[in-house]
């Protein structure tokens, strides 16, 4: 079965609909699927639902959906990179639900292994807790009781995601902190679309090495990337 | 009375060879040019641990940040993992201590450090699950805001970012403990009396 698409408006072609849930993969802007982002863009889909650690800046990363008004709801524990967004938030246009880090990362992997909720002591006593179903285990010291919350399992109509390398029967390898949140991001899609860097024959990836098996990739594109670095932070030399 | 170097330096005493830890961003920071010799791994949050200093100019990686998303490097033994794995080994317990900055940190050990009502929102990235998970939680901030109020208080008026999660402070003023009935003076800062350090802190000191 080829997976393997010429670009990334071939590959995200019958996937996309208004209203659609898509779980995102990157962090700030590094690991980004910049080239899915932008087709997603020009295909026009409108009232999307994002889960995506951040939101991007003004115009790169999810920023550019934000520009065009695509975007109804962000799930997402840090937005503070984005002008706009905090202007469409702040005016009433577009929905925001903060989770913690953490608990987000476990959401996208536990819907992406069939678990549809979980507890975590993350949140509980803050603002996260409220309305959410609480529950003691007797995890402390000697067996005391302590107290955890469920948090769902997300479960995305697709999932866009960023790799380094694939292989043709979709292995992915990712590069340094540019993995963070696309293995859990790609888990969780019902279809999931990557975008790597190079795409090299099956067989040339140590299957050792791999670190994210083809069975969450269903569509793969090569392209040139933009890579842009938000804090550009240097030592001088000694 | 210490300044943010000092104040970082003091942190740093707490950290034991050996330890896994997650430093926050500002003063926190600092703390890892004062780990010395102890044999210290640094976890980024955003997937990292072993996290290196900031790269000469020329080789900066964009693959390659840190959780303030600024651009870092790794050491030999850095290993690279996702995001739910990071925060299993935060959640799991598996890292011994988070120094973070703070807005307050009542007497019962509550911390507020991501919202202000009112105010921009930016979100609560990792702290929440930071604080839940982690062996050990020590705040390092300033003993009082701006306008010269404790930040140090009876009860938290921010939202919290966790309750009952912090063990130790370290302000600009001196050290002190989260215990039973309050806060425990550990040590002064150079040159501030006891005095001086209880007027400034609502909280209750045991």
């Amino acid at each position: 079965m080829n997976k393997i698409y010429p670009d990334a408006a071939a590959a995200l072609d019958g996937l996309l609909h208004d209203g659609m849930f898509i779980a995102a993969g990157g962090f700030g802007l590094c690991g980004i699927p910049e080239l899915l982002l932008a087709a997603i863009k020009d295909a026009g889909t409108k009232d999307l639902t994002f889960a995506s650690n951040n939101a991007g800046v003004d115009d790169f990363g999810i920023g550019i959906l934000l520009q065009t008004r695509q975007v109804k709801k962000m799930i997402s524990s840090y937005v503070g990179e984005n002008a706009e967004f905090m202007r469409q938030y702040l005016s009433g246009e577009l929905e925001l639900e903060f989770n913690p880090q953490g608990t987000l990362a476990e959401r996208m992997r536990a819907g992406g292994c069939g678990i549809p909720g979980f507890y975590t002591k993350t949140g509980v006593g803050t603002v996260i807790a409220e309305g959410k179903e609480h529950k003691d285990f007797p995890t402390g010291e000697n067996g005391a009781m302590e107290t955890y919350i469920m948090e769902n399992g997300i479960f995305a109509d697709l999932a866009i995601v960023k790799a380094w390398k694939a292989d043709e029967t979709g292995n992915l390898v990712f590069r340094k902190t540019a993995r963070n949140f696309n293995p859990p991001a790609a888990m969780c899609g019902k279809t999931c679309v990557v975008e790597v860097e190079e795409i090299v024959p099956t067989g040339s990836l140590d299957p050792d090495q791999i670190h994210l098996p083809g069975i969450y990739v269903h569509r793969i594109i090569q392209g040139e990337h933009e890579k842009r670095i938000e804090q550009r932070t240097v030592r001088e030399k000694a | 009375m210490w300044d943010r170097n000092q104040m970082a330096e003091r942190a740093a005493q707490e950290l034991e060879d050996g330890w896994y830890v997650n430093l926050g961003i500002g003063i926190p920071t600092l703390v890892a040019n004062y780990v010395g010799d102890k044999d210290i791994t640094l976890q980024s949050e955003n997937g990292m641990l072993g996290m290196g200093p900031f790269p000469y100019e020329g080789e900066e990686d964009p693959d390659l940040i840190n959780a303030g998303k600024q651009t870092i490097t790794e050491l030999k033994r850095t290993a690279y993992f996702d995001s739910a794995q990071s925060f299993g080994m935060i959640r799991g317990g598996k890292i011994a201590a988070a120094i973070l900055g703070a807005m307050e940190v009542d007497e019962k050990g509550d911390l507020a450090n991501w919202m202000i009502p009112g105010k921009l929102v930016k979100g609560m990235g990792g702290a929440m699950d930071l604080v839940a998970g982690v062996g050990k939680v020590i705040v390092v901030m300033d003993h009082t805001n701006k306008h010269g109020d404790s930040k140090l208080l009876k009860e938290c008026t921010l939202p919290l970012t966790g309750k009952g999660v912090v063990d130790r402070i370290i302000t600009n003023l001196g050290v002190l403990d989260v215990v039973d009935g309050g806060l425990e003076i550990v040590e002064l800062a150079d040159g501030v009396s006891e005095d001086e350090l209880r007027a400034a802190t609502e909280a209750t000191i045991v």
